[in-house]
């Protein structure tokens, strides 16, 4: 430190002018890498986030597998598999809110997060780049889970494209719940609290939907509930696009039209779950 | 001379803490503030506030002439920030941290890429540079964090408690930066606990406690407001005391001390060196044999002893003396 600046230590620097949309897309990209990054530099929260629903999938299909019979078919592992597997993609991709949360919360608390206030960046990207990177990390959890199920017999029988809009579609859904992350992140303040916080509301959210077992199985009262649940429609579509529909589909409307209903809850939660974060990020003083 | 920073009378309160009470700063261009006063004094709320962290219950502020609370991005793209806690991602690499703030700071990737490697080099971190942060000392992420503050050259920059938990080696080596910063010409406003910090870094001094502004001028005119220069001589032998003391009388400016056992003398003065001169000179005619003499100036210590009623470490004994110290309190004359 001895030595004598390099350059003058005051004056303007070379500088890109980005406006409105490109200004927050390239922020956020910029704040997406270093989060990515950080993963890598972290492997854990990767590994232990693929260790969860992997184990969900051979216990289910193994332990439980053989005892739970979906109406109108044999039962068995085989045909288990096939019916289990949306509701565990499904699953996967709705936990990107802890990430999400535990990470947003982390930021907070830590003094970088003044660093990236005090900047002249879009202020929404430090939420963006968050779920964006959250992104990357349930794509290739859901990769790595496909060819788990892949080896242990489940099989796509509707053909690769409808499979791949299935993809395509728990993708939305796990971006559009890493928003709901992003707001419970910036709400508790506290890393550990974060992730319950994030985590506890997924069970009945995911148990409560067709994802393990039949709706028709549950009381009458909790029907309509499971049905319009936004999870239950997400496991609907994945399963008829991937061929995996064992029996009709059941009459509820929206069963009846599982994509349209699984895209517009994921258009609804992304826009409401953005603005009520982007504006609390904004306003949080601490 | 034009403000590079400005604050009209601030105010924060935080449930019901006034953190801010009516604070109101002038940083002309090219100096150095020293915003200086003990832990919950209000320092940091200060810099947040300018620094666009945090909006103020009241008040106005400007940097560069640009309004804070009506143009924040743009005081954004003028100021560096250098918090009181390290503004670093740990899990980041040196080099990497430095080219994300470049990135965010809107320069293209090759320029930051370029950026960060001169200031690794300049901060001595080169070495470091592609090993993650949570690797590096306490020194390292400091001067890391300051080289983050420091990435699009800005004309004004804010340090809040920079040597904070420093050793010393690594304590002086950020004053020669800061020191080299100043003289480029980036004015600076920089908080601090430590009055030698504040001493030898300050154009202008601004005594805070309680979020109020309770003192504000030069180093020296701080001290020169609460006087007590004085010079202390050590006699040889007990017997020289009477005659010394007679030597010294033309020169007091109030009664001289005497301590007997330690042959110590100490005379209220003014005029500094030259009265010290003056002093041994007159002694060595009347050929007073001494120890030693020396001109004592008050430190800003006892700058913040005088004005407040305690001492800046102790944050207790801040409120018990807080009446008492409030009747010594002098305000002064020099008003931004
Ligand atoms: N976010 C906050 N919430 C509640 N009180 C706060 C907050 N920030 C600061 N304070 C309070 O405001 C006062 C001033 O704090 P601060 O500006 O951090 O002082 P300093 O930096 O001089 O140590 C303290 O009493 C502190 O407890
Ligand atoms: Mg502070």
């Amino acid at each position: 430190m001895t030595t004598a600046l390099p350059d003058a230590a005051i004056g303007p620097v070379p500088v890109v002018r980005r406006r409105g949309a490109a200004a927050t897309l390239h922020d956020s990209w910029v704040v997406a890498k270093r989060n990515l990054r950080r993963m890598t530099r972290i492997p854990e929260i990767v590994v232990f986030g693929l260790m969860q629903p992997v184990m969900f999938v051979l216990l289910f299909s193994y332990v439980m597998g053989g005892a739970i019979v979906i109406p109108g078919a044999p039962p068995g592992h085989d045909v288990y598999i096939q019916y289990l597997m949306a509701g565990i993609f499904a699953q996967t991709v709705t936990f990107a809110v802890a990430g999400a949360s535990a990470g947003i919360a982390e930021d907070m608390t830590k003094g970088l997060v003044d660093r990236f206030r005090s900047l002249p960046m879009s202020r929404a990207a430090v939420l963006t780049g968050r779920t964006l990177a959250d992104l990357v990390q349930t794509a290739f959890t859901v990769v790595v889970l496909a060819l788990v199920a892949l080896l242990v017999g489940w099989r796509i029988h509707d053909g690769v494209l409808n499979a791949l809009a299935a993809f395509g579609l728990l993708l939305m859904v796990g971006y559009a719940f890493s928003w709901i992350g992003a707001l419970i992140g910036l709400s508790v303040r506290s890393p550990e609290a974060a992730t319950s916080a994030g985590l506890i509301w997924l069970f009945p959210l995911t148990f409560i939907s067709n994802a393990f077992v039949p709706v028709s199985s549950m009381p009458g009262w909790l029907q309509p509930i499971a049905y319009w649940n936004p999870f239950s429609s997400t496991v609907q579509a994945c399963r008829s696009l991937f061929g995996n529909q064992i029996g009709p589909v059941p009459d509820a409307w929206p069963m009846q039209h599982a994509v349209l209903v699984s895209i517009g809850w994921s258009v609804l939660i992304t826009v409401v779950f953005s603005w009520l974060s982007v504006r609390k990020y904004r306003r949080a003083a601490g | 001379m034009a403000s590079a920073i400005e604050a009209e009378n601030l105010v924060k309160t935080f449930g019901d803490v006034r953190a801010l009470d009516g604070v109101s700063l002038d940083v002309p261009e090219g100096t150095v503030l020293g915003l200086l006063g003990p832990n919950g004094a209000g320092k940091t709320t200060a810099v947040r506030v300018l620094t666009t962290l945090l909006q103020p219950d009241s008040g106005r502020a400007a940097v560069a002439g640009v309004d804070v609370l009506k143009h924040p991005n743009e005081v954004r793209s003028l100021i560096g920030l250098s918090g009181q806690y390290a503004a670093v991602d740990e899990y980041l690499t040196g080099r990497e941290n430095l080219q994300m703030v470049g990135e965010l700071y809107q320069m293209s990737a090759r320029d930051a890429k370029k950026r960060a490697l001169e200031l690794l080099e300049w901060f001595n971190l080169s070495d470091a540079m592609d090993r993650t942060a949570k690797t590096y000392s306490g020194g390292m992420r400091r001067r890391l964090d300051l080289a983050a503050a420091l990435v699009v050259r800005p004309p004004v920059m804010f340090l809040d408690e920079p040597t904070t938990g420093l050793d010393p080696r690594n304590r002086l080596a950020l004053w020669e930066v800061i020191e080299t910063l100043v003289e480029q010409g980036t004015t600076l406003l920089l908080t601090t606990q430590y009055l030698d910090e504040a001493d030898r870094l300050a154009h202008d001094i601004v005594v805070v406690d309680h979020g109020k502004v309770i003192a504000r001028g030069s180093a020296d005119e701080l001290k020169a407001e609460i006087g007590g220069e004085r010079i202390e001589v050590v006699v040889h032998h007990p017997d020289l005391v009477p005659e010394a003391v007679a030597a010294l009388t033309p020169f007091a400016k109030g009664d001289p001390a005497v301590e007997k056992n330690t042959r110590r003398i100490t005379v209220p003065v003014s005029g500094g060196a030259r009265v010290l001169a003056d002093a041994i000179r007159e002694l060595d005619a009347r050929s007073i044999e001494i120890d030693d003499i020396g001109l004592r100036r008050p430190t800003l210590d006892d700058v913040f002893l005088s004005l407040t009623g305690h001492a800046t470490e102790d944050e207790d004994a801040a409120d018990e003396g807080g009446a008492a110290a409030k009747k010594g309190r002098r305000g002064h004359g020099k008003d931004a």
